[in-house]
This record gives C-alpha cells, structure tokens and sequence, in this order.
C-alpha cells in the first residue's frame, strides 16, 4: 500500500495552487509536506481526501486512484483527514465528536474497543466526554480530531497542520504522540506542516513546497541538515 | 472624464426611448396602451428589487407592503386632501421612501434569512392594517383617481394613453435616476458591498448606512410603482398587494438579472405576458376550471426555476458568457 | 351615561383568560410543526423552503383523497405523513440537489434557493389546481369540534384542539429522541454544523440532508392533516401558516429545534392574546411587531448558536 501522487495540478479559481507535483509514500512511512504560507500545502491535502477537484495528474492508494471520488467514501476506506484548525464540532460533546467515525462502521465491537484505545491514547478526552467540545483548550481540540480519525482505523492520514495556534510545549507533546501511535499503527501518514522543524523530527521523509511547486524530496534526516533547506525553510 | 460623457450619453438615450414611446403610444390601441402602463409599473417595481438585492445584498420579500404605503399615501394626497395627482404621486414616493427609512434602521441588523422574514410578516401585517383606519377605506379602499387627460391634447387622447404617459413619464425619470445614482461613487460603493461585504467594511465603507440608504431609496421606488399601479386599477385596498405580487416581482427581477437594470423592462413585459400567453393557451386547448385559473401561476413558476438554473446572473449575463468564449 | 350592559363578571372574565391560553397552546403547537419543517431544512441546506407550503397541503389532499376513498381519518394522517416524507426527500434529491450543482457562485446564491423554492410553491400549488380543482375542500375532525364547557359556559377549545395539542407533543418528543438519543440524529446534528468535518468523519451528508428534508416534508404534513380540519382545503390553505411558521422560526433562532417550539409558542401567545383582549383586527401585526421585537433585541433570534455561520 502506498500513495503515489503524479503530476498533480489543483487550480483554485484563477490560482494555480499546486503545479505538476509528484511523490510517493510508502507504507508505514511518515511524510511530512513543509514550506511556508500560501505554498498550497492545504489545497494539496484537501485534493487528496476528496474536498477538492484537481484539474490534472493523477494519485493513487494502493493502486487506486483516489481523484474524483467523494470525501465521505475516501473516509469508509481508510483515507481520514484531520483538516487544519480545530476540527472538531463545536456544538457537540466531545463523546459524539469521537462517535461520528464509529456511525457507518459495522462492527460495534472494534468501534467500542478502537475508542476505548484513543480514550488511553488521550486521557484527557475520558475525563472531558460530556463536555461540549467548544469548551476545549486548543491542544485538546487537536486530540479530539486525530483521536476521531483514529476510531476510524484509518490506513492512511492526512494531518494538515496539528501544531497551529498552540503553544510550544503542547506542540511538541503532539508531534510526540503522533510519532508513537504511527508506529504502533503502522499507519501511513501525509503530514502538513509549517512548523518544519518539529515535522521533519518525527518524519521519515520530507517534501519541500514553494509556490506550488516541489523543490526538494529527501530524507527527513538529510534535508534537517541541508544547509539550503535549512536557511529557507527551517530559519537557521 | 467619462463618467459626465456617460451620464449625458445615458440622458439622451433615455430622452430618446421617451420620444420613442411617445411615438408609438400614438398607433397602437387602448388595450396596448394599458398593458403598457402596466409593463411600466411592473418595471419600476422591479428596479427596486434590483437596487435592494442586486446592489445592496438585502434580500426583501415585502416590496408589496412598501407599495402599498406608496399607494395609500398617494391616495390621501389627491382624495383627502384634494391636491394635485402628480403631488399625490410625489407624495407616493417620498412617504414610502421615509417608511423604508424606519425599516431599513432595523433591516440593517438583519442577515439573510432574517430580513426575509421581518419583510415576509410585514407584507402580509401592513395591509391588513388598513382594516384599522376608518380614513383608509377598510377592505373597500379608497380611490386613486388622476383625474382625465388635460383638455388641450384634444378630444381623441383617452384616458388609457393618459395612463400610459403617466406611468411611463414617471418610470423613465426614476429609472434615469437610479441609473445615475449607480454610476456614482454611490453605485460603486453597493457594488463594493454586494460582492464583498467584509472588504467593504474593511476598506472604510459605513455599511450599515450604505444598506439603510439603499433601503430608503428602493422603498420610495417601490412607493412610486405601488401609486401607480393603484392609478391603473382606480383604487387602493388591501387585496391589491397581496403576497403573490411580491413573488412574482421577485421572479420578475431574477428574469431580469439581479445586477443590471437595462433588463428592467423585459421583466415587466414578461409579467404583464404571462397571464396574457396562459389566456391564450387555454383558448385553444380548453381545460377544466382549475386549469385555467391555476395555469398563469404555473408558468410564472416554471420560468422563475428556469431563470435560476439556466442564466442565473441574468439574461444579459448569459450573452456576456457566450461573448466570451 | 349609563352602561346598557352589565360588567362582564369575574367568573366570564376567568374563562376568557382560560380560553385565551389554551388557544394560544393549541394555535402555537400547530405553528410549531411548520417552525420545525422550516427549521429542519435550514440547517440541514441553508435554504428557506417555502414550497413547504405546498408540500404540506399536497399530502393533505392526498390524506383527502384517502379520506374520500376508506372514511378513515387516521389512515389518511398516518399516509398524509409518510407521503410529505417521500415527497420532502424526492424535492431535495431530484431539485434542489440539481440547482444547488448549477448555482454556485456569485451573488445569486443567496437568493437562488429562496427563487427556487418559490417557484416550486407555486408549480406545486399549480399541480393541484390541475388535479383536484380549486373549489373548497372539506375535511371532518376525527373527533368533536365543539368546546368544551367551563364553569357553565362553552369556550373554543374542543376535543379536537386537544387531539392536536396531544399529537404536536407525541411529534416533538419523537423527534427529540430521534436527534437526542440516536445515531442517525447524530449524524443529522453533525451534518447541519459542520458539513465538512461530517463529510471527512465518513458521513453520507448529502443523504443525511436528504433524510433532514424527509422529516421535514413528515412534519408539515402531519401539520396539514390537524390544521385544515377546522378551515379549508385549498391550494393556498396553508401559505399563511408557512409565514407564521418562518416567523416563529426566526423568532426561535432557525437553528434550534427547541427555539422552533418556543418561537410558535410565543408567536401562538402574542396572537390569541392581543386578539382577545385588544382587537380581533391585530392578527397580523402582532406578528410583525413581535419578530422585529424580538429581532430588535437579539438580531439572530432567541435561540441563535452563539458563533454566527455565515449567510
């Protein structure tokens, strides 16, 4: 199983957000996409769970291609987004927040079992069910949305910026959780981030961004220590 | 520069198209000239919609109540107070006109879905009201009578071209107006505010003023078309502005094109040809009771479905496209 | 001068008030079916859905027709229900779906779906008059119609009026479990305040919101069913309830279930009470001035989500 993305071009209205872009990702591997504001890091991810149309290109999971088909099918087949903000619902508690990926599953069991798992992953969330989801601290938000999406067993995870609007700590107790649960999943994961640093620390592979285009691939390790990555995107 | 060329070039079309209607009010016949008058009416009540929802994003489903405030203040002026038919349709004009003024105030807090409400109640409260006025006629009304054609255009001017000119001089003036007011500044600023009202806001623009001005303004238009329409039929009461009429103004400026007041008139005429055409269908096929009486309403509604899913910006907007490719 | 009349006494004063009140419950519970179809379909698409009118007294000509055909006023409400149901899904799926495709920019949103809706009113209105003709229509209450006697005098409240109280209250607290204790209430919950995280949550929106018009469609015509009983059956019999129902649903905030009931409860109160005791003439502009009271002070309604969603 792996993602292989092929000259993928997403136009937004007039702008060309994302322009001829190509990588793959293996299974079990944690991509992280960086590079600055505006470099269409968002669109690309919401192009491939299914927000979005791309205009050309191609991109396939496992063989398949995942272009054209609908957001909530990509979902039921293991394709889940955590979109960028906060993306839980506000107006529901957080016990309904974390049941809505359990609704279409069939089996009730592993529903009960894949939430009890994200409960020990997150405690926090257990002692909060009841809880209107609007009341959450930022980084709780963020638990609760990963922590949806993992109820839903997913093979594949887009992550479009977990470290947005949070403190520096709490961001690099995220990243950390990220990293664990990855492994022990095994999971397949495409992590968005402008916080460059702190992804490509957990990531086993880096794709650069400018304007829409790819400006570098390479190893996560390599590319914290290229020197022109780092004076671009990592600031130092 | 261009925008004075623009604005003089905009009078002598309109000077002209006035000639020309002039010219042809003299060779067609009375049932023409009637169903222009009321093309005319129609029209102007629709450039209201247009200035309120096109250009200020208020999205109005009472136009019928401001008519009707046109309408009944109208007919006070020349039946109560016995003044002169074209104060009585100033008067029209400027008493609806403050009325939007009051409820522009509180339209302006309103979004969507809100306005529309508070102006649906209000079209089908405000003429019931007249029920509580003894001075407003109750359900029997009181006469809107212009009075006959002046003497000096000769015996052969009858009554039906003195509703034309009427109605027509009237519409055309107003017409020129918003016409003008919307190559202004102002205009510029209600398109600002349509098609962007957070950047609007942003860039300095008072918009809640903005919307209660337009408010005002498309009310007194409204106020014109409603004295004039009463002017048509003789008389104002309370069933002459029912709900329906609202809707099919609504329809008659989504036929038009929101944004673009040159369709103004196609939007009347097709007001005034549907029942017409609907006429002239069951002629000739026949049809139960129901049929016929239900078939204007049915057609009104089939194009109103039509005009949104096929050129939902507007006939013009559709040429434009094509234009384009 | 001397009264001509005697002083009305304390004890006719008492049932005035008594009938006063349960007027208003009886006249707000059938405002609040139409507030809940309204609401019910406005937050699931955004769309003020005035053809609900004609969806509702659709079903209730055919609840006639079953009525003309079995004598069986109960078959004809359970059928009239489940045909607003179909019929409420079928619009959504077959028009609105189709329209909401083609319209998808410029201004015209906004009062696209208002146009749309109007249109179908009116073609719906149209089909009825073709089939079944406009002279007035007739539907007898299952039960007495006349009302009850209070401390010796009759007032207007009937069996009938309290057949409807009892059977809005049996719709509300289904309809309360419906989204309060069930998956699929959850679902719609979720679809109506965030379409998107719904979607990546692996939620059929588009069939949620097709179920969202269903129960819509079901509620208005449980509506039709208990109010043309005490008028007619006509095409436009119910457009004046479809206005009170959007007022009372403005009132209540359009977003909340609970703020539909309050909304016609109010709007129900305010109406019986100034006919009552100011003037019978007041119908309409108690109406009015109640919403823009309401809207006067808080401009999104009583019951409004605290952050604003757009349009």
């Amino acid at each position: 199983m792996t993602l292989i993305v092929e000259g993928l071009t997403i136009d937004h209205g007039a702008i060309r957000a994302i322009n001829n872009v190509s990588f793959k990702v293996p299974q079990g591997q944690l991509a992280a996409i960086i590079g600055a504001n505006g470099a269409g890091k968002t669109t690309l991810l919401r192009t491939l769970s299914g927000l979005k149309d791309a205009t050309s290109g191609s991109a396939s999971w496992n063989g398949v291609s995942i272009l054209g088909k609908r957001a909530e099918d990509l979902a039921r087949s293991g394709i889940m987004h955590v979109s960028d903000g906060k993306s839980v619902i506000a107006e529901l508690s957080v016990k309904d927040n974390l049941a809505l990926t359990g609704l279409w599953q069939k089996d009730k069991k592993a529903v009960t079992e894949a939430t009890n798992e994200v409960i020990e992953l997150f405690p926090i969330l257990g002692q909060r069910l009841s809880q209107s989801a609007g009341s959450l601290s930022g980084g709780e938000r963020q638990m609760l949305a990963i922590g949806r999406a993992l109820i839903a067993r997913p093979k594949l995870l887009l992550l479009d910026e977990p470290s947005l609007g949070l403190a520096p700590l709490i961001v690099e107790q995220i990243f950390q959780t990220i990293k664990s649960f990855v492994k022990k999943m095994d999971l397949t994961v495409v992590l968005v981030e402008q916080n460059a640093m702190g992804a490509l620390k957990i990531a086993d592979e880096g794709i650069v961004l400018n304007l829409g285009s790819v400006v570098a691939v390479d190893s996560a390790e390599k590319l914290l220590n290229d020197p022109a990555v780092r004076s671009a995107y990592l600031g130092f | 520069m261009s925008k004075q060329v623009s604005t003089k070039k905009r009078t002598l079309l309109f000077v002209a198209f006035g000639w020309v209607l002039l010219l042809l009010g003299d060779r067609v016949g009375d049932l023409e000239l009637y169903q222009g008058s009321f093309v005319a009416t129609y029209a102007l009540a629709i450039t209201s919609i247009i200035l309120l929802t096109g250009y200020s994003g208020q999205l109005s489903l009472g136009q019928s109540a401001l008519m009707a405030v046109g309408a009944y203040a109208g007919a006070l002026t020349i039946f109560n107070a016995g003044l002169h038919p074209i104060i009585g349709l100033f008067m029209a004009a400027l008493v609806a006109g403050v009325f939007g003024l009051i409820l522009g105030l509180i339209a302006a807090r309103l979004s969507g879905p809100y306005l529309a409400g508070t102006t649906l109640a209000l079209a089908i409260s405000l003429p019931t009201l007249a029920n509580q006025f003894p001075i407003l006629g109750a359900e029997e009304g009181i006469v809107f009578d212009v009075g006959l054609p002046p003497a000096r255009f000769g015996e052969d001017f009858s009554q039906y071209k003195w509703f034309f000119w009427i109605s027509a001089l009237a519409s055309l003036i107003m017409v020129w107006f918003i016409a003008n007011l919307l190559s202004t500044k102002y205009g510029r600023t209600f398109r600002a505010l349509r098609d962007n009202p957070i950047a609007a806001e942003l860039s300095g623009i008072n918009v809640g003023r903005l919307k209660v001005t337009a408010f005002a303004i498309s009310s007194g238009v409204a106020g014109l078309s409603g004295g004039l329409l009463v002017m048509l039929i003789s008389g104002v009461s309370p069933s002459a502005f029912p709900l329906s009429l609202s809707f099919a103004l609504l329809g008659g400026a989504v036929v038009t094109g929101l944004y673009n007041l040159k369709g103004v008139i196609l939007g009347g005429l097709v007001l005034v040809a549907i029942p017409e055409i609907a006429d002239s269908l069951v002629s000739r096929i026949g049809g139960s009771e129901g049929f016929i009486t239900t078939l204007p309403g049915f057609l009104v509604s089939a194009l109103l479905i039509l005009a949104v899913v096929f050129t939902p910006n507007g006939p013009g907007h559709l040429i434009k496209r094509h234009h384009k490719k | 001068m001397i009264r001509q009349f005697a002083l009305p006494t304390w004890g006719s004063k008492m049932t005035e008030f008594i009938t006063a009140i349960l007027t208003s419950l009886s006249s707000g519970a059938i405002y609040a079916l139409m507030a809940l179809a309204i609401v019910l379909v406005w937050r699931s698409t955004r769309v003020i859905n005035f053809a609900q009118a004609g969806q509702a007294v659709l079903t209730t000509y055919i609840g006639y027709t079953v009525i003309q055909r079995t004598g069986s006023y109960w078959l004809a409400l359970v059928v009239a229900v489940i045909s607003g149901a179909i019929i409420g899904a079928v619009i959504d799926r077959f028009f609105m779906r189709p329209i909401f495709k083609r319209v998808k920019s410029g201004p015209i949103v906004m009062i696209a779906p208002v146009v749309a809706t109007l249109g179908l009113l009116g073609i719906i209105q149209a089909i009825i008059g073709f089939i079944w003709g406009l002279t007035n229509q007739s539907i007898e209450a299952p039960v007495s119609t006349g009302g009850y006697k209070v401390m010796g005098k009759v007032i207007a409240f009937s069996s009938y009026n309290l057949l409807v109280l009892v059977a809005v209250a049996i719709a509300m607290l289904l309809l309360t479990i419906l989204f309060q204790r069930t998956n699929i209430g959850l679902a719609l919950r979720a679809s109506a305040y965030s379409p998107e995280i719904a979607r990546l949550s692996g939620i059929k929106v588009d069939a949620v919101r097709t179920l969202g018009w269903a129960i819509a469609g079901a509620s208005g015509g449980l509506a039709g069913m208990l109010y043309i009983p005490g008028y007619f059956l006509y095409p436009n019999a119910m457009d004046l309830l479809l206005v009170f129902g959007f007022v009372a649903a403005v009132i209540g905030g359009l977003e909340s279930l609970f703020g539909a009931v309050a909304g016609a409860m109010i709007l129900g109160f305010a109406i019986n009470f100034s006919t009552t005791y100011i003037s019978q003439k007041l119908f309409f502009p108690t109406a009015f001035i109640v919403l823009v009271l309401v809207l006067l002070i808080k401009p999104s309604g009583l019951f409004a989500a605290k952050k604003s969603r757009g349009a």
